[in-house]
């Protein structure tokens, strides 16, 4: 199958300063992908090259089969870009704003329809100028897709909006995924590209450092676990058993990493139990998170990497 | 909503019935935008009409021609300079003004991510100016007319005439306010830039004067620029024809001035082109 985007050894010099430095990606049809990674480490600069908003300085770019350098209007027809911040149409209300969008378009999908999905039917007739920002983002969202695209790009599509506005937007986005769309996203939010995103990439300093799926992202499925508890109560003071694992303790709290926690755990019981204890006291098992593994590699590559001064 | 969708390769985005579709959508949205801004609204109809009226105040006396010939009042003598300058200003001043501002905040670039093709962008902007401009121009007339005895020509071929000037004028100073936009670095300085060429081709085109007032080597600086003709023009259609002698050393010269407009246009329809930016973000 064609690739719906596909980028090669892309790279993005603004004078002295490599801001993107060989970036290679597939995205498939009818995936979701999002690209993370810290404030000005190039993750706009890579999605505008792939919108057409910027010239590359170098490698290879197609975006449903199109150089976006050489995008023309028929490709323009068929992608839905939901830009961070961009001038609005502050005098028209919500439903005029995306009708007017909808004329542009060859097959467009029911402006009102749209205005609905994303959660504005209350809101259609005020002017734009007095919603919220959660508000605008979300007539931003309903103007890239009325088109009705293949490909939607979503700049922080939920950054300014409440946990339920996330959650609206979230299925929105599934229901485009539902169709078959192809989606790209830049977030900050782990938990939304964990949520939506099949895969995920990290760009730190210009680089693609890591491409993976939410779970497996970083060796996060091999990862340890942590089990965690506290030596209160009849457990204070009291030697711990012999588990195999690595254990640390802190303030009182108990932390062991291991490979099996469900053994340790188990150790952990008969061991309590036989110190009066029944209750392992705030017991927790845990697997890192997306988002520590995505810090540790931000970590990982912090220090004296170039950083590109306009991306935001 | 068509009941099957077309496959991209039949989608033809510049065809031409599409492209007159949009032209007229983007108007329509233009003019509605700029009628939801009552400040805007007002301050763009109100300095024509301050402009005719302090004019016709100050200036109350009379322009004497050759023995013989009827005198010209200053109310009737100005009604083409006010013209000329109300069109400059819904057109080239107006537009560069709101361009720049769409420009830097990012409006045009969200265009511009659209399969809206280019030139319906810039039709709802000449479309809105041309709406603005007659309003200005019926203003105008029905202020002098009402209030200061100023009188229309009889004459058809003088109505036909300034319906030309009117349409060249609109559409050549739009374009050139399009064009313009490439030297707006920001949007807080969009007014002072623009400002300037058009106040100073204002005095020596001879909108706020005699023009046999403005010495000879500006009138060569004022000649390269379509608002002389303009001028020109307009005075063939309000004023009588002794005031060429004066003015203009002898005719009217109204194909030339025709001419000059026609080249004007197609020029400024190239300058548009080729210095208009969708994006100012764009580095290539």
């Amino acid at each position: 199958m064609t690739p719906a985007l596909s980028a090669r050894g892309v790279r993005k010099r603004y004078g002295d300063l490599e801001a993107l430095r060989g970036v290679d990606l597939e995205i498939e049809p009818g995936e979701v992908f999002a690209l993370l990674g810290p404030n000005g480490a190039g993750k706009t600069t890579f999605v505008e090259i792939l919108e057409g908003f910027r010239a590359r300085s170098g490698g290879e770019a197609t975006v449903l089969g199109v150089d976006p350098e050489r995008g023309d209007l028929v490709w323009r027809s068929q992608l839905g870009i939901v830009l961070q911040s961009a001038g609005f149409f502050e005098q028209l209300t919500p439903d005029e704003a995306v009708a007017h969008f909808a004329t542009f378009y060859p097959n467009p999908l029911d402006p009102r329809r749209v205005v609905d999905m994303v959660g504005l039917a209350d809101k259609r007739s005020s002017r734009c100028k007095d919603l919220s920002g959660g508000q605008k983002r979300r007539v931003d969202l309903a103007m890239g897709i009325v088109g009705d695209p293949e490909l939607i790009f979503l700049d922080e599509p939920t950054t300014g909006l409440d946990p339920q506005g996330r959650r609206q937007m979230w299925e929105v986005v599934r229901e485009f995924t539902r169709l078959g769309k192809t989606i790209v996203l830049t977030t900050h939010y782990l938990d939304e590209a964990e949520q939506l995103a099949d895969r995920v990439g990290v760009i730190i300093a210009g680089q693609l450092v890591e491409v993976g799926t939410p779970r497996g992202i970083g060796g996060r499925e091999r990862a340890l676990a942590r089990v965690t508890f506290a030596l209160t109560g009849n457990l204070a003071g009291r030697p711990l058993p012999e588990t195999g694992a690595d254990t640390a303790t802190r303030d009182g709290r108990v932390t062991i990493t291991t490979a099996t926690p469900t053994a340790v755990v188990a150790v952990l019981a008969r061991w309590a139990e036989a110190n009066g204890e029944p209750e392992l006291p705030a017991l927790a098992v845990s697997r890192p998170s997306l988002e520590d593994i995505y810090l540790a590699m931000v970590e990982a590559a912090d220090g004296g990497e170039g950083r590109e001064g306009d991306d935001a | 909503m068509t009941a099957l969708p077309a496959s991209p390769a039949e989608f033809r985005p510049n065809a031409p019935g599409r492209l007159i579709r949009l032209s007229l959508e983007r108007t329509r949205i233009e003019i509605k935008t700029f009628f939801r801004a009552p400040d805007q609204v007002f301050f763009t109809f109100l300095l024509p009409v301050l402009f005719v009226v302090i004019f016709s105040t100050i200036f109350s006396g009379e322009i004497e021609g050759p023995p013989g010939v009827e005198k010209v009042e200053f109310s009737q003598y100005f009604v083409p300079g006010m013209i000329a300058s109300g069109i400059v200003s819904a057109t080239f001043a107006s537009l560069a003004m709101t361009i720049a501002v769409e420009q830097h905040d990012g409006l045009l670039r969200r265009l511009s991510g659209t399969p809206l093709p280019r030139s319906a962008y810039f039709a709802g902007k000449v479309g809105l100016a041309l709406f603005t401009a007659f309003v200005i121009v019926v203003l105008i007339l029905a202020i002098g007319v009402v209030f200061y005895d100023v009188s229309l020509p009889t004459d058809p071929k003088k109505w036909a005439v300034l319906a030309a000037v009117f349409l060249l004028g609109v559409a050549t100073c739009s374009l050139l306010g399009i064009a313009y936009t490439r030297l707006i670095r920001s949007s807080s300085s969009a007014a002072a830039i623009v400002q300037p060429p058009y106040l100073v081709l204002q005095f020596i085109s001879g909108v706020f004067l005699q023009y046999s007032q403005v010495p000879p080597f500006l009138k060569v600086v004022a000649a390269a620029f379509p608002l002389k003709w303009m001028v020109q023009g307009l005075r063939y259609v309000f004023l009588p024809d002794w005031v060429a002698v004066d003015d203009y050393g002898g005719e009217w010269q109204v194909e030339r001035v025709l001419l000059v407009l026609g080249i004007w246009l197609a020029v400024s329809f190239v300058l548009a082109r080729v210095f208009f930016r969708w994006n100012r973000g764009y580095t290539g």
